[in-house]
């Protein structure tokens, strides 16, 4: 089946390595973490004190009026979008409204709003609980703010699928342009749950690196000390746009969304397949759906969190659905794991990587995993000519998201 | 509290919760027409006034209060 060409035309980010792409990719091509010790009180009784906080505050770019109606993640996803926007150069393209959809998920929405509320509805009663709560916490919140920022009305979609959230927004607007539905989609994710609740919860689940006292160590999946990811917040935003669309009006395109492949486990509501089937089947699919052969795929951008059961459950899927040919990096030892966040973010650096001719370098791995059986640009970014380059995103729920990008 | 004194008061409030300039604030201005300020946030004025002042303003009363000098002379006689 042949589909409407859909491409990248403009990129927004801000993440624990930079306020921009820029400063991001930057940091990526030189190694740098973005984590670091965590300073409030309420860390100290936490097993967990290290994340990977934002690098420049929304306060600092953001109207402080405006600010008391957002979450944090609200206020993050409309600093990406409106970068990525600005970046496209549609503001003045003329660009019909009713063209315009948005697609910009969360993975657990306004937490931060939702636990600030309650404090002061224990400590003050009910009638001092803010009127802008509920639009605050709504997980649709960050994606109606940028469709209300942008003024699309093609249709403003929120999806929620934990970690694979950034990577399922980006294919759900990739499919609305195909189904004709919008020329233009601003698509991405976003995420800010730094606080000490979710962090309780994840490292319950004895899921995150308690690595406290070398925070910029903490984050280093395939390496044989690995002990949990660390937690990031940020939003990553790209435009997709038709092709002939994009020709037409002269934009500049960074790379085709060539497919993309999503499956479901249904195995486990918080294991990995540990074979990683539903990961195969996943970039099986985005591969056909690329309709290219799977050895154009030369580069792959991993899940990779950390942990001790996912990295290795990945690299057994990617070595049976791609082979063993490709060069592979996670960006998260990085940046941290931005969860809603990271498949956008992820498909921001793989972008950038098919574009520049440069993979970024996967930091801490020092003493790779005996399973790790495929080539990773270890602590180094490499120079690779990329025709095509997977990044894959996998959420507790069993959720798996492939995505192809290849070169324009 | 004189007349003055409350209109300071709310205009203080209206600058941290919707953004007025404190010296747009007078008697004769329309919360909504002239100052801009939404229902949500006439909300947050109310219980913040409510603090600052110490009465009560029971919702049913908020829609009478169309103009900061309305709101004046309800916070005069309540407190």
């Amino acid at each position: 089946m042949t589909h409407t060409d859909v491409v990248v035309t403009g990129l927004g980010a801000t993440t624990p390595l930079g306020g921009d792409v820029a400063s991001t990719w930057d940091a990526m091509l030189n190694g740098q973490s973005g984590v670091s010790a965590l300073t409030p009180d309420w860390a100290e009784q936490l097993p967990v004190r290290i994340a990977a906080q934002l690098a420049v505050d929304p306060a600092e770019l953001l109207d402080r009026v405006k600010l008391r109606r957002l979450d944090r993640s609200e206020a993050i996803a409309i600093i990406a979008t409106n970068q990525a926007w600005a970046d496209a150069g549609l503001a003045d393209s003329g660009l019909d409204p009713e063209r315009l959809g948005v697609s910009v998920g969360s993975g657990i929405g306004g937490a931060l709003t939702l636990l600030a509320q309650d404090d002061i509805l224990e400590a003050s009663g009910p009638r001092r609980v803010s009127p802008h709560t509920i639009p605050m916490l709504m997980p649709n919140g960050p994606a109606a703010w940028v469709g209300l920022e942008l003024g699309a009305r093609a249709g403003v979609h929120c999806v929620a699928s934990a970690c694979a959230t950034g990577a399922e927004a980006i294919t759900l607007g990739m499919d609305m342009i195909r189904a004709g539905r919008a020329d233009v989609v601003v698509a991405g994710g976003t995420e800010a749950v730094i606080h000490q609740l979710p962090i309780a919860g994840f490292s319950s689940m004895r899921a995150m690196s308690t690595r406290n006292d070398e925070p910029e160590k903490a984050s280093r999946p395939w390496d044989k000390a690995r002990d949990g990811f660390v937690l990031g917040e940020g939003a990553g935003a790209i435009v997709l746009e038709r092709a002939d669309h994009a020709a037409a009006r002269g934009a500049r395109v960074y790379a085709r969304l060539a497919g993309a492949g999503i499956t479901s486990d249904g195995y486990d509501i918080v294991q990995p397949h540990p074979e990683g089937a539903g990961a195969v089947r996943a970039i099986t699919k985005a591969i056909a759906d690329a309709d290219i052969d799977r050895r154009e795929i030369v580069h792959v951008n991993a899940h990779a969190t950390s942990t001790p059961v996912g990295d290795l459950a990945e690299i057994k899927a990617l070595r049976q659905a791609l082979g063993d040919h490709p060069v592979l990096t996670a960006t998260k030892s990085m940046s941290g794991h931005l969860l809603g966040a990271s498949g956008a973010l992820e498909s921001i650096a793989t972008i950038l990587a098919i574009r520049n001719g440069v993979v970024p370098p996967t930091i801490n791995l020092d003493d790779p995993d005996d399973g790790l059986d495929l080539d990773v640009a270890a602590n180094k970014a490499r120079h690779l000519e990329i025709p095509a380059a997977l990044n894959n995103s996998f959420g507790f729920g069993g959720h798996n998201v492939a995505l192809v990008f290849t070169r324009a | 509290m004189t007349r003055d004194e409350i209109t300071t008061g709310l205009a203080e409030i209206l600058e941290e919760v919707a953004g007025v300039t404190p010296d747009d604030v007078a008697e004769g201005k329309s919360f909504t027409d002239d100052l801009d300020v939404d229902s949500l946030s006439m909300v947050e004025v109310v219980v913040a006034a409510e603090e600052k002042f110490g009465v009560k303003i029971p919702d049913n009363e908020v829609q009478n209060l169309k103009t900061v000098g309305d709101a004046v002379s309800y916070i005069e006689a309540q407190s």
